[in-house]
């Protein structure tokens, strides 16, 4: 058993966890959502045993490093960090209906890192200035935050498909509370903004031992400053300017299209220090 | 805005508004993106060529080209500093009073209205329920202060009144990162710096201005290693170097890729490196008429004699690209002969083809057997002394973020009423200055351990 088998299998438990949980939404059937929570546990134990094989691998190989250095293997780390969110946060909050919401991001992220050709699943050695502590901290974090942003975001999708009407027979009719989506999605919206902030900081600390500077405004440090500015300006809003529901859930939406962009577009359209990730 | 306010006045409720707030970090996010386009600090052709004339006046007129250093750019930066400065002054006298207030007191109606109330009857006398209560809040809460009339008690317990002040934590940590960032591009430099292995210097160029800095001291470099994968790719750049103060060694050591070295407040990276010339090359020198060969090493600027005991050679230079008939043959040391009766000539001996000299048929051939490949160290040098303003902001900023997020100012109040002989009604609600979600289950938790 290797690790390339762990985490391609992690994609297809993902796959039927959301099966289940739209599955569970579609037909109404609290039963469906329960065995998708369970089918996203197992995932997340394949993902992590995946993540660990790839690890030891690593060190077999002579190369000894964390599986944090490339897009393939932070888009692996993604999945799992908003996985153990959202385990989090069902398991706080037992709103399994939201898993709707979120299931399919975890399976798309690890999708595209196994389908996408230009992302490359092969093992490789790290260039120097990756050989780092201040890096790992710097990607785990950054990714923690991000994954907050998405659970977020996920969250943020329900003002639009939630009925006003209490009375509804829509579908969407049985989602929580609009007291409770507001909460969750601030909740999620600090914990990814307090990890972003770490992560930008230590990303800073990094650049510092290595190069001397730590902050040159290259473009990736730009937009997940863009980004970090983006989710300030939804505290301010939430706590100073009193804005909630639907409005706030458009900055969200705003601000997880500038965590993609953080993520893929710099990578594709902008050119920069950052290799990966 | 009234009209008898006074200019100061306005100023300062300008910038004392929260709306200015989020307008300038909208502003920020949205012209930072235009840096992150526009390609930053290229060469005037560059520009031209890429986005015509037009584009680069208004390009040249705004700064696009150098803009997080543009004076609006910095401009927007001042504007958010006062208003953090202006908006925490008026704030923080009614923020201290919260804080630390002449006198805790609680108003109980308030907490009867509170829509978290949770009320539930059990079977156990009041002054019972009261003492189980009291420890259970001064246990999760903290100090408790009681009212008990006949057949009822209310309690009252709180915590966390200083977590009030996080939000200005993080406020705070943000006016010490912009002004360690000014310090440092005030009072700092970033140069770089390449040194042959065996060769030491006591300044460094600015990437700035290209001028010199002086280090006040030397750095001399000993030695540089390259390694590399079996996949070609580098696995680590080492140097080490020695400081020297007035020429008295006073430090030595190996510097990383990340392991940078650091001497009175000056840093020392590790960044490139490159080839430098070589000082020395091993020769075979052949005498042509009897094919007699021997095999010498010669310095740079060292003169041999040759095994005729007349002809005198020498290394002049080493040149890395020698001109031979208008072709580059690459890397050469310039030999020079000088015969007996004086008549001296150079030669080249190109390190790629070793037996260029060869096709010169002169009495002595020179065939070159090795030179040894030398490099130098390519250092970036940084002095930053606001680098602790901006250390100590990240810290604070972390802290801060901590505190305003995860903890918050909660009170607590419960209220018990002797409903029977044997039967009590508990109230239960409480106040937070944050997430009333997570308030709501914390009462429901307590509700759960008395019902038991
Ligand atoms: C990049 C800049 C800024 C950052 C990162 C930042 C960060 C924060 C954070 C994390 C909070 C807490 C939000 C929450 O409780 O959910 C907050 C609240 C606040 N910020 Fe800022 N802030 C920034 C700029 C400003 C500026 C320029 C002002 C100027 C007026 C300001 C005024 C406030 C106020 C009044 C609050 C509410 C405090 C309260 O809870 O009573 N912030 N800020």
């Amino acid at each position: 058993m290797n690790s390339s088998f762990l985490l391609s299998s992690t994609t297809f438990i993902y796959a039927l966890a959301s099966v289940f949980y739209i599955g569970s939404f579609a037909f109404k059937k609290q039963i469906l959502s329960k065995a998708g929570f369970v089918v996203l546990v197992i995932g997340f134990l394949d993902n992590t045993a995946g993540i660990i094989m790839r690890w030891v691998e690593s060190y077999q190989m002579g190369y000894g490093h964390a599986p944090f250095s490339n897009m393939y293997e932070s888009l692996i780390f993604f999945s799992w960090t908003v996985a153990v969110l959202y385990i989090f946060v069902e398991f706080k909050y037992k709103e399994s209906i939201i898993g709707v919401f979120v299931s399919p991001l975890i399976f798309l992220a690890i999708a595209y890192a196994s389908f996408d050709p230009n992302t490359s699943s092969k093992i490789s050695p790290l260039l120097p200035a990756l050989k780092s502590n201040w890096l790992i901290a710097h990607v785990i974090t950054c990714f923690l935050g991000y994954a907050g942003f998405a659970v977020a975001f996920g969250f943020s999708i329900m003002y639009f498909v939630k009925p006003r009407n209490p009375q509804s027979e829509s579908m969407f009719a049985k989602l929580p509370s609009w007291e409770l989506i507001d909460e969750l999605t601030y909740q999620m919206v600090v914990f990814g903004f307090l990890f972003l902030t770490i992560g930008i900081i230590t990303g800073a600390v990094w650049a510092n031992s290595a190069w001397g500077k730590y902050w040159t405004w290259d473009p990736k440090e730009t937009w997940s400053l863009i980004t970090w500015l983006i989710y300030a300006i939804f505290m301010h809003l939430r706590i100073i300017r009193g804005w909630s529901g639907k409005s706030l859930a458009y900055i969200s939406i705003i601000g997880f299209v500038a965590v993609l962009f953080t993520y893929f577009g710099v990578n594709y359209l902008l050119s920069g220090l950052h290799s990966y990730a | 805005m009234k009209k008898n306010q006074t200019i100061s006045k306005q100023i300062w409720q300008f910038f004392c508004s929260a709306r200015l707030a989020v307008y300038t970090l909208v502003l920020l996010a949205l012209t930072s993106i235009i840096g992150t386009i526009v390609l930053q600090n290229g060469a005037e052709e560059e520009y031209i060529k890429f986005y015509g004339h037009g584009w680069y006046n208004l390009i040249k007129t705004f700064n696009f080209d150098d803009m997080y250093h543009a004076w609006w750019f910095l401009g927007l930066l001042v504007i958010l500093c006062i208003n953090i400065i202006v908006c925490s002054i008026e704030r923080l006298s009614s923020t201290w009073k919260i804080i630390f207030p002449k006198k805790i007191t609680f108003n109980p109606d308030r907490f009867r209205k509170l829509k978290n109330l949770e009320t539930i009857t059990v079977n156990r006398t009041t002054p019972d329920l009261t003492l189980e209560f009291e420890k259970l809040l001064s246990k999760t809460v903290g100090h408790v202060s009681k009212e008990e009339t006949g057949n009822s008690a209310l309690l009252y317990a709180e915590k966390g009144r200083w977590t009030r002040i996080g939000v200005y934590i993080v406020h705070t940590s943000l006016l010490l990162l912009l002004l360690g960032a000014l310090i440092g591009s005030l009072f700092g430099f970033k140069a770089n710096l390449n040194l042959d292995e065996g060769k030491s210097s006591d300044e460094a160029i600015l990437i700035d201005s290209k001028n010199p800095v002086k280090l006040g001291f030397s750095i001399q470099c000993n030695d540089f290693n390259v390694k590399f994968y079996d996949t070609g790719a580098p696995e680590e750049f080492r140097s080490n170097l020695t400081i020297l103060e007035d020429g008295k060694e006073t430090l030595t050591q190996d510097i990383l890729v990340n392991h940078p070295l650091r001497y009175k407040g000056i840093n020392i990276f590790q960044s490139t490196y490159g080839s430098a010339p070589p000082d020395s090359i091993s020769l075979e020198i052949i005498r042509q008429e009897d094919k007699m060969a021997l095999i010498k090493n010669v310095k740079i600027g060292e003169e041999i004699q040759l095994s005729d005991e007349e002809t005198l050679f020498m290394i002049e230079e080493f040149l890395p690209h020698f001109d031979f008939n208008g072709n580059d043959l690459g890397q050469a040391f310039v030999g020079r002969i000088v015969e007996k009766d004086g008549k001296s000539f150079q030669i080249g001996l190109p390190l790629k083809f070793p037996t260029f000299d060869k096709m010169r048929k002169g009495t002595f051939a020179f065939v070159i057997k090795g030179a040894e490949q030398k490099h130098y160290t390519g250092l970036h040098i940084t002095k930053d002394p606001g680098i602790w303003y901006v250390y100590a902001g990240f810290f604070l900023m972390i802290i801060g973020c901590w505190i305003t997020f995860f903890m918050a100012h909660e009170s607590y109040f419960v209220e018990i009423e002797t409903a029977g002989e044997m039967s009590s009604t508990i109230s239960i609600s409480a106040t937070s200055n944050r997430n009333s979600h997570g308030l709501r289950l914390k009462i429901r938790k307590m509700r759960h351990i008395i019902k038991g």
